[in-house]
């Protein structure tokens, strides 16, 4: 039997005033799975995760979460995603452990000190947990976002660009805190206009492009260049 | 959120700060634009101590979420699962404890600026600031909120919420300087049932409202 399917997405279509920015976009993402959707700037990549996220509502078209429709049982979908976007969601002018205990607390998590020093310590950041985070670099912040995940164990994870601005260390960990999710039942849809690591994590590649999924296929044994070429090409003949 | 509002208040210490001076600053000028007349004073003085509330209020009032617009924090709050107006009340409570702070502070002032013994009345008049600021943090709260992605935020909160507020100001003045006159809370009674009436229907439309707030 085919794993459930933790995301589906069909028909979608999203505009904003006269601009259509996704129309009738069809994708699932299966448990255990990744799918990375790369597309140029502006593609609608960050849109659909804004759906997948409840941030923002289709114009048509429905998208699910885990059974629960986006639009309609928001509350419920937001009890099973997780969304690491451009955005760290970090209060500056508190510390790491703090922040933690304050999204955990709004999210109804019962957070003892020691599920919260562990998360911390998963994200490498526990010799950080009483420092501010004014103090701490892009790619920390990235990682304290993903603690809050790391708690609140959501199936599914939303990652818009994940590995922009980070060094090659945090680069190597979030490469493996991922496949560590897939690898536990979590489904994964990452985003991405360059040809980067998302792709090693990645179980599927979809070209998105003219607001649908142009192509979407295994990603199997394609070489980064065989995917620049297929990119070239379906994104060209979208356009 | 109480604890994470005050918890950065105290370290980054902006808005306390920058509302107490402006409180001060305030003080000075009805100081000087008033004199010591003291027969001139009696007539203006409650209008002058709830000025003086109410601007230092909408200052600290519109930074409410400020914090949340770092980071993008606010789309954090929206994606948390979970009854969202426990956001408002904890915001609500946090505006409201630092109002109170800021209302003992330029009450303690007033009283040195103006030479006034507040001793006698100061039972009832803590009331009265009580029932007010309840009515005017609650929808200030809600309005910050309103105004939090508005590029003119600085400018639509207070047109925004002034209007609304109208009712309790008349009914804050109007009782404040009953009680600086010595009169007792059951003389004022009409006044203090209007505010507590206010503060019940701006606290329940607060609750129930905020969570459409928050998804815009």
């Amino acid at each position: 039997m085919a794993p459930e399917a933790l995301i589906r997405v069909a028909g979608l279509r999203k505009t904003f005033g006269n601009h259509r920015v996704l129309d009738g976009l069809d994708l699932d993402v299966r448990t255990g799975e990744a799918v990375a959707v790369l597309g140029a700037n502006g593609a609608g990549k960050t849109t659909l995760l804004k759906v997948l996220a409840t941030l923002v509502r289709p114009t048509r078209g429905t998208a699910t979460v885990a059974g629960y429709d986006c639009a309609r049982d928001a509350e419920r979908v937001r009890g099973q995603v997780g969304l690491v976007g451009h955005s760290s969601y970090v209060y500056e002018d508190l510390t790491a452990a703090e922040n933690l205990t304050f999204w955990a607390t709004l999210a109804g998590l019962k957070l003892t000190q020691a599920a919260r020093a562990a998360a911390l310590a998963a994200v490498e950041l526990d010799r950080a947990a009483d420092e501010r985070v004014r103090t701490f670099s892009a790619g920390m912040k990235r990682r304290l976002s993903l603690a809050r995940f790391v708690l609140a164990r959501p199936r599914v994870l939303l990652l818009d660009e994940p590995f922009t601005g980070l060094d090659q260390r945090a680069k190597k960990w979030l490469e493996e805190h991922l496949a560590a999710f897939k690898a536990g039942g979590g489904a994964l849809l990452m985003t991405s206009h360059s040809f980067g690591r998302e792709l090693a994590v990645a179980d599927r590649i979809a070209i998105l492009a003219g607001g649908a999924i142009a192509l979407d296929t295994a990603r199997g044994s394609l070489s980064a260049d065989d995917i620049h070429r297929l990119y070239t090409l379906h994104a060209e003949e979208a356009s | 959120m109480v604890w994470k509002d005050l918890l950065v208040e105290r370290r980054s210490k902006e808005t306390l700060n920058a509302v107490f001076f402006f409180g001060l600053l305030l003080l000075f000028l009805f100081q000087f634009a008033l004199g010591p007349d003291r027969e001139r004073l009696a007539g203006t003085l409650p209008g002058l101590l709830w000025l003086g509330f109410i601007l230092s209020g909408l200052l600290g009032l519109g930074r409410t979420f400020v914090a949340e617009r770092e980071n993008d924090c606010w789309e954090g709050l929206l994606l948390t699962p979970g009854d969202k107006s426990a956001i408002y009340v904890g915001k609500l409570a946090g505006n409201l404890l630092l109002m109170l702070v800021v209302e003992t502070i330029l009450l303690i002032l007033f009283s040195f600026f103006f030479n006034l013994d507040l001793a006698a009345v100061l039972p009832a008049l803590a009331v009265v600031i009580a029932l007010g600021t309840v009515a005017f943090a609650a929808v200030g709260t809600l309005f910050a909120a309103m105004t939090a992605h508005v590029r003119a935020r600085e400018l639509l909160f207070p047109v925004l919420l002034l209007p609304v507020e109208a009712p309790v100001l008349l009914a804050t003045v109007k009782a404040t300087e009953a009680v600086l006159l010595g009169e007792s809370l059951g003389s004022v009674a009409h006044w203090l049932k209007l505010l507590a009436a206010a503060d019940v229907v701006y606290v329940a439309v607060g609750v129930l409202t905020f969570d459409f707030v928050l998804e815009g």
